[in-house]
């Protein structure tokens, strides 16, 4: 097959949804499957209060998970009226508007960027947008995934349509392979700390190389999930085997001839020999550690040997700074390692770190012992759950003394009330570490499952690969 | 919302960089509707102490800079999550510009969709402008000549997509606008779904 132009995965799935392109440069993009929650209340209500309807239910679905309780499934168990009414008010819409929505009654509820993969609701090729900014996850299978504002989300709810100006594009190329230890987790949070929290700003990365194309289906979403903490709109992976495998059978994959139709779509997509990219960034995946973060943006993730840094060192007065500000709320002094901050508390659970191969990692190393601070484990989905249990998961967590809980967004946000005290500090492998993100005065160090685990038995961060060998 | 060509109002800097989301909104007051408005719990856990009282070393409660309308940020402003909650909270404080090298993409979206507008700047010129900004100072943000003027010959040319510079001089809803393009879109879909019937079936 001969192709005139040379054109990215990006390039494919951009043409494939163009529906119009204006002389001024605007584009009126298709959207394939339109993702909502339970914080989308006020774009249902937008549509409303200007007599506008859903246009296409059956490519809208929907889940409770911002403001879902972790410790019941009782929507009466939410004291404060204003945060039940955001789940009362999906629920309300999907019925009133026709859409598929799976609520807390539903044992396939969970975080939306876990569910929509494990529904098989993702698909590669896709334009797959939602109100908020994860969205990109579900790039992983080789869909152009972004999150977008309320407004956007009317608009799209109205029109099934969203207008846009062509993104730049970005090819990050990880080549050798991850060492044991290190994870998806700590390969985004390198990349974030080599090109900055801004350093994927106006850009769609396509993720490539030896390194992803070894990484699982579910390390992918990881990997994904974080491209908007480079401030990247989106990230993807091309689709391959391991794609059309994890697809397969799922309940809103296509079946019988319809299968055969859409990997025939699905294998035109990976990027063309050739294909221009914007922007190159290359690295090498054996040299990665596991990451912590230490300060109030993913960009401060250092390697685990790593030392606390010194502003006094940084010549940018800006920079120098901020970085005060940074150790000063989160109660840290330059040069102290990494492996002597004392946690008070660990998170395992969000969008980023929920799945099962999570929740696998973090229970190898929990196994048979007892931790020294509190901990809760949240699965990312009733699903997730349900496997984790017939796995004997729930029984390692729950013996070696962590909490075990209902699925939803929880402490990576907050929204539901699961938040850390003031001061306090948390190991998370969920993908903020803002200033107040788990509860004001909250200080979040962000991890892999692995080394927050880690961190539960230790008391304090410790190289989860000598960890292991102990 | 209301239409923007041209302002002069007094400006207001702030220093941090990387001032995502979740500082200029909380998470934990999302849930509130619009109409029980958000200026007053912008930039919240800043500008107030856990025990409500202003804090007086955060920029937003020094009386010099009361009535500013233009805020001149850090580099990658709005960053982090999607809630335009926090654009709600510039506009129901009073800001209808601000100005920075760069801005998180789904904020930038956001504030064109609310009638304020984004605009960047070289960072240098932005730390200058920060810089240069006495109490009660004002600058002007044109939107027609896409330029942002201020004192001491200050005096930027900016860019912004046209679509996003329309929609923020008319002021307009663009639903409108895209639903006049309603057969276009319904020939699309038509295609778009003989070519992948399976998205457009009811499933599972």
């Amino acid at each position: 097959m001969t192709t005139a132009q040379p054109l990215s995965l990006f390039e494919k799935i951009w043409r494939r949804h163009t529906i119009l392109e204006r002389e001024d440069g605007a584009v009126l993009l298709h959207v394939g499957r339109h993702l909502v929650h339970d914080g989308t209340a006020a774009a249902f209500r937008s549509l409303a209060d200007r007599g506008l309807t859903l246009r296409r239910p059956e490519k809208t679905f929907g889940t409770a998970d911002h403001y879902a309780p972790t410790t019941s499934r009782d929507l009466a168990s939410i004291s404060d009226p204003g945060r039940r009414a955001m789940i009362e008010s999906l629920a309300v819409s999907a019925e009133t508007l026709g859409f598929t929505a799976f609520g807390l009654e539903d044992h396939r509820q969970g975080i939306i960027h876990v569910i929509g993969p494990e529904q098989g609701i993702t698909q590669p090729g896709l334009v797959i947008v939602c109100g908020d900014s994860h969205t990109a996850t579900h790039g992983a299978l080789g869909a152009l995934a972004f999150g977008i504002g309320s407004s956007e989300v009317a608009h799209v709810l109205a029109t099934q349509a969203l207008w846009q100006t062509k993104t730049r594009s970005m090819r990050i190329t990880v080549t050798g392979a991850l060492t044991p230890g290190v994870t998806a987790k700590d390969l985004i949070l390198a990349i974030i700390a080599k090109i900055g929290a801004a350093g994927g700003t106006g850009h769609v990365i396509e993720y490539a190389g030896p390194a992803i194309a070894a990484l699982s289906i579910e390390a992918r979403l990881t990997l994904c999930n974080m491209s908007i903490e480079a401030g990247a709109r989106a990230g993807m992976v091309a689709p391959d085997e391991k794609t059309y495998a994890y697809l397969k059978g799922r309940p809103y994959a296509p079946t019988g001839d319809a299968w055969e139709q859409a990997v025939a779509y699905w294998r035109s997509l990976p990027s063309d020999e050739g294909a221009v990219f914007d922007t190159e960034v290359a690295l090498d995946g054996a040299k990665i550690e596991p990451m912590v973060t230490w300060g109030l943006s993913p960009e401060t993730a250092l390697p685990v040997s790593g030392r606390i840094p010194d502003p006094m060192a940084e010549p940018d007065e800006d920079r120098r700074a901020a970085m005060l500000h940074a150790l000063e709320y989160m109660g840290l002094t330059p040069g102290t390692a990494i492996t002597n901050i004392a946690v008070d508390r660990v998170f395992i659970g969000s969008c980023t770190n929920s799945r099962i191969e999570d929740l696998r990692e973090a229970a190898s190393v929990v196994a048979g012992s007892r931790i020294k601070i509190p901990a809760i484990v949240v699965p990312g989905s009733g699903l997730v759950k349900a496997q984790a249990e017939a796995e004997g998961l729930d029984r390692i967590f729950l013996t070696a003394g962590m909490e075990w809980r209902h699925s939803g967004c929880s402490m990576c946000v907050g929204m539901n009330g699961d938040i850390a005290a003031p001061r306090e500090r948390c190991a998370s492998t969920s993908n903020r570490n803002f200033a107040g993100r788990q509860g004001r005065l909250a200080r979040t160090h962000l991890v892999s499952p692995a080394m927050a685990a880690a961190a539960a038995l230790a008391g304090h961060f410790v190289d989860v690969r000598v960890a292991k060998d102990n | 919302m209301d239409p923007f060509k041209r302002l002069e109002a007094i400006a207001l800097p702030l220093d941090l960089p990387n001032m995502d989301t979740d500082q200029i909104i909380p998470a934990r007051f999302l849930w509130r509707p619009r109409a029980a408005g958000y200026g007053e719990l912008l930039f919240n856990d800043l500008r107030y102490t856990p025990e409500g009282a202003p804090s007086p070393d955060f920029i937003l409660n020094q009386p010099q800079f009361a009535g500013a309308k233009i805020l001149v940020a850090d580099k990658n402003f709005g960053c982090g999550s999607s809630r335009e909650q926090a654009v709600w909270a510039l506009y129901d404080y009073g800001f209808r510009a601000v100005i920075a090298p760069s801005f998180g993409d789904i904020f930038y979206n956001n504030c064109c969709k609310q009638g304020i507008v984004p605009v960047v700047l070289p960072e240098a010129a932005v730390a200058a402008l920060r810089a240069a900004i006495a109490p009660g100072v004002s600058l002007t943000v044109d939107l027609e000549r896409q330029t942002v003027t201020g004192p001491g010959g200050f005096t930027q040319k900016f860019e912004i997509a046209p679509y996003q510079r329309q929609q923020l001089l008319d002021g307009l809803d663009d639903v409108a606008l895209t639903l006049a393009f309603i057969e276009t879109m319904a020939a699309f879909e038509a295609d778009y779904d003989r070519a992948l019937p399976w998205l457009a079936a009811r499933q599972a």
